[in-house]
């Protein structure tokens, strides 16, 4: 291997102000680059807060984290690691700033005082990748919820980010505008882009490479999707969905060979061969 | 049932024509010369040159004059209110009566003309914020301002702020809409009782909305924040504002519009004024 | 006992530019105890249907009848007849504005007038309904869990005693285990009588519960039929926007493989057909 992690995060403890209980205590993450990484975890186990430290939205009380082999903690790197690791939250409609789609994508590299020809260039990129192109005249408000969270992502990549973390980004779409945006997360991973997506959806952490399960503020399980899905998703008290249900039957008799993904047309596929 | 919504005098309709093109400074020092000039026009034969100039705007900036006619909607109670004051309340010669009301030939004339005005006024307002996005309206603005920041007065955190209202009108009303339509459903009522009652019945309206809107502002702050933002630093621009000569010559064409709107309300109005009989 | 809507037109901002058509004669017809989903894509119309049952928009044609009486939106009837059908909005705690679940679920039936005592009584058999223990009224609704707050919104709609309830994206933003207690709950109430309507594009728990499914598209009703008939004729005809849930298009697949599954089933039963269907090939 010995390629250098881009995102290290080592014991680190985060408590909000007037919280009973820390929201961190003692998380430990190790991503390198090139991964597209599933965060899993109930609501409140802390996933939305360790994403946050990644993007140096917030300082841990103790530990450390190194974006991009930066300190958060460091005033200088904020800028930096804020544009090399970019966030994108949950609700499109809280992300979008301005009322033009184009203008709204230019919001990041406007505020990192590029000039003119350069946030052309980088708004252009952002709305091809996110297949916004033929939108960006029209307004923000007007799109469907799936083209928002796109446009949500065209925001973030406008910075060009070499890591992109997506914080429950798909849960408030329906499943047409998942799987586009799915789509374009897989041709960015594709093209060497770092994604550590918090999810809770079969969908999406069936598409990722490596799985990482929160609990509590600390990662209690991070491993391969294979060793997840033959049992480790049940011991964390997730429900289990139908399809996994149907896999684990169809791996231990065999019926599918070990590397298929517990997604529906991939176990039909492997069957039908 | 639509009960909130459609309320925004003139939102931006995209589009590339000669008026969305100029200069947003070009657009609002234009816009404060017209009304400037409006202002100083009185008897309604002086506003036929200023109908003519808004259908000529209406048609530089490939906007229907219909559309245009209608964004003056929202503030219709407001102008019919001062139109009914003018045309009742004006001592005159009386030309007719209509029980106690009586309505009076000057009367008329300030009517016609005050709504005339109002209207007017709304519909080259509601131009200007028709073909201006709301970001290159907030620039132009933050720019016209400028000169105040050596009085340490925030131009730029003004102007974002501006640029943001204005981004979540249309999610604003939807959301009072969505949340006025489920208190009805559960039962809530606006329209009778006494003028306490009905204030109290929009508690569990403003209640909702007000929760939305501070949950909204906090998520977006974090989410500006994590765009790079910070508040006050020097930013760049994806359009930076460039005034050209189509610029500087629509803003000395609204300038002599104005002094021919003037010289036509000192000759040609008063002739039509002469010549037109008022009925006795 | 029925609530109908008879091929029921509507466009949003009618006679302006902006005119945009939402429903393109839509029939749904629920009698007491059933269950009918209504399923679609975002802007297939499936929530001004929802509204127009509630009588808060009224028809270009058509007509809604409650129980055999037609209802004719903003008349003096109206209020009346809008208390049988109750209608559970998207997201519906964000319309929380009491202090305490308590004044929050007293809130409709107050509206309709009910006394202090008849009140505290109807307020605390929706909560009982819901699945809300005691304690939870005198909480504030705004720093419940998601899930809670739900059944709190719920609540507040079930306490005016409707006969029919109308549900717009019920499970929208809950987990897999939210979905899962929300559903039950619902089987719960509509065991006590009261007529579900739900507007979804959960496909999941539309086929798992409903009597009765209405594909709508467009404003235009492409299918209904039962969940079995509509998860056949989704599998082989798709409609965008609309997902079928990972078992069932696994099923749908098989059976164009020429595997004789049944397109809804358990896994149990899957797996004894497809080793039948290994054997055969």
């Amino acid at each position: 291997m010995g390629k250098d992690p881009i995102i290290s995060i080592r014991g680190a403890v985060y408590s909000y102000k007037g919280a009973p209980s820390p929201a961190l205590c003692g998380a430990d993450l190790e991503v390198l680059p090139g991964e597209w990484v599933a965060l899993l975890g109930a609501n409140g186990s802390g996933k939305s807060t360790l994403a946050k430290i990644c993007n140096a939205l917030l300082e841990p009380t103790q530990g450390d984290c190194f974006s991009l082999s930066m300190d958060c903690r460091d005033p200088a790197c904020v800028p930096l690691i804020r544009q090399g690791a970019a966030l994108v939250f949950q609700n499109p409609d809280d992300q979008i700033v301005a009322s033009i789609v184009e203008e709204d994508v230019a919001f990041g590299p406007e505020n990192l005082g590029l000039t003119s020809g350069e946030i052309r260039r980088r708004v252009d990129r952002a709305l091809e990748l996110t297949g916004l192109s033929e939108h960006r005249r029209r307004g923000s408000h007007s799109l469907s919820g799936g083209q928002k969270q796109r446009l949500a992502l065209a925001g973030a990549l406008a910075l060009e980010p070499k890591v992109l973390i997506l914080d429950e980004a798909t849960s408030m779409l329906d499943p047409e505008g998942r799987a586009a945006l799915l789509e374009c997360l897989r041709e960015l991973n594709a093209s060497g882009m770092t994604l550590i997506q918090i999810t809770h959806i079969m969908e999406d952490i069936a598409r990722a490479g490596r799985i990482a399960v929160m609990q509590s503020g600390r990662i209690v399980w991070d491993g391969l999707p294979a060793d997840f899905w033959r049992g480790e998703y049940l011991r964390f008290g997730f429900d289990e969905p139908g399809e996994l249900a149907l896999y684990r039957e169809l791996i231990s008799r065999k019926m599918i060979p070990e590397g298929t993904r517990p997604i529906a047309e991939d176990m039909a596929e492997a069957l039908c061969l | 049932m639509k009960f909130a919504g459609g309320f925004s005098i003139g939102q931006f309709i995209p589009g590339e024509s000669f008026v969305h093109s100029l200069d947003p400074r070009c657009k609002i020092a234009a816009a404060f010369v017209l009304l400037g000039g409006l202002f100083a026009s009185s008897s309604p034969p002086d506003f036929i040159p200023w109908i003519l100039c808004l259908a000529a705007c209406s048609r530089a900036s490939r906007i229907r004059f219909s559309s245009v006619l209608r964004s003056g909607r929202p503030v219709l109670f407001l102008i019919v209110f001062t139109v009914a004051l003018n045309l009742f309340w004006t001592p005159g010669r009386e030309i007719f009566r209509l029980g106690f009301l009586r309505v009076t030939q000057e009367g008329l004339a300030a009517a016609l003309s005050m709504g005339l005005r109002l209207y007017l006024l709304v519909m080259f307002a509601a131009m200007l914020m028709m073909t201006t996005s709301p970001m290159s309206f907030s620039d132009g603005l933050e720019r016209l301002m400028s000169p105040l920041r050596r009085l340490r007065f925030p131009v730029s955190e003004m102007a974002m702020m501006m640029t943001i209202a204005l981004r979540f009108i249309p999610t604003l009303f939807e959301e009072t809409d969505r949340i006025l339509k489920a208190q009805i459903s559960r039962g809530a009522d606006f329209e009778s009782g006494g003028i306490l009652k009905r204030t109290r019945a929009f508690i569990p309206v403003l209640v909702p909305l007000f929760v939305l809107v501070f949950a909204r502002a906090e998520n977006l702050a974090t989410a500006m924040e994590s765009r790079c933002y910070v508040p006050g630093a020097p930013r760049t621009r994806l359009n930076p504002l460039e005034w050209s000569r189509r610029d500087t010559a629509a803003l000395v064409c609204s300038a002599v519009f104005v002094i021919f709107s003037l010289l036509w309300n000192r000759h040609a109005a008063a002739a039509i004024s002469s010549f037109v009989t008022w009925p006795v | 006992m029925s609530l109908t809507a008879e091929k029921i037109t509507y466009s949003y901002n009618e006679g302006t530019a902006a005119e945009r058509p939402a429903l393109r004669g839509v029939s749904v017809f629920v009698g007491r105890g059933g269950w009918v989903s209504v399923v679609g894509h975002t802007g297939s119309g499936k929530s001004t249907l929802a509204q127009h049952l509630n009588l808060l928009l009224t028809p270009k044609s058509g007509k809604i009848e409650i129980d055999g009486k037609t209802a004719v939106p903003g008349s003096s009837g109206a209020r009346e007849l809008r208390r049988k059908v109750g209608l559970v909005f998207q997201y519906p705690e964000t319309q929380f504005f009491a202090e305490t679940v308590r004044e929050e679920i007293g809130f409709a039936p107050s509206n309709w007038g009910l006394k202090k005592d008849e009140l505290e009584d109807c307020v605390r058999a929706a909560a009982a309904a819901a699945g809300l223990t005691p304690e939870v009224l005198e909480s504030n609704p705004f720093r419940l869990s998601g899930g809670q707050r739900r059944r709190v919104a719920i609540a507040s709609v079930i306490a005016m005693k409707p006969d029919y309830l109308v549900l717009d994206e019920p499970t929208a933003g809950l987990d897999a285990a939210g979905v899962r207690d929300l559903t039950r709950m619902l089987n719960e109430i509509r065991a006590g009588g009261l007529a579900v309507v739900q507007v979804t594009h959960d496909l999941k728990s539309a086929l798992e519960h409903s009597d009765m499914m209405l594909v709508l598209e467009k404003g235009r009703e492409i299918y209904a039929g039962t969940p079995e008939e509509t998860a056949s004729y989704l599998a082989e005809h798709p409609v965008k926007g609309l997902v079928l849930p990972p078992l069932v298009r696994f099923a749908g697949r098989m059976r164009q493989s020429g595997f004789d599954i049944p397109i809804i089933s358990g896994i149990p039963a899957m797996l004894g057909a497809l080793s039948e269907g290994a054997r055969r090939i």
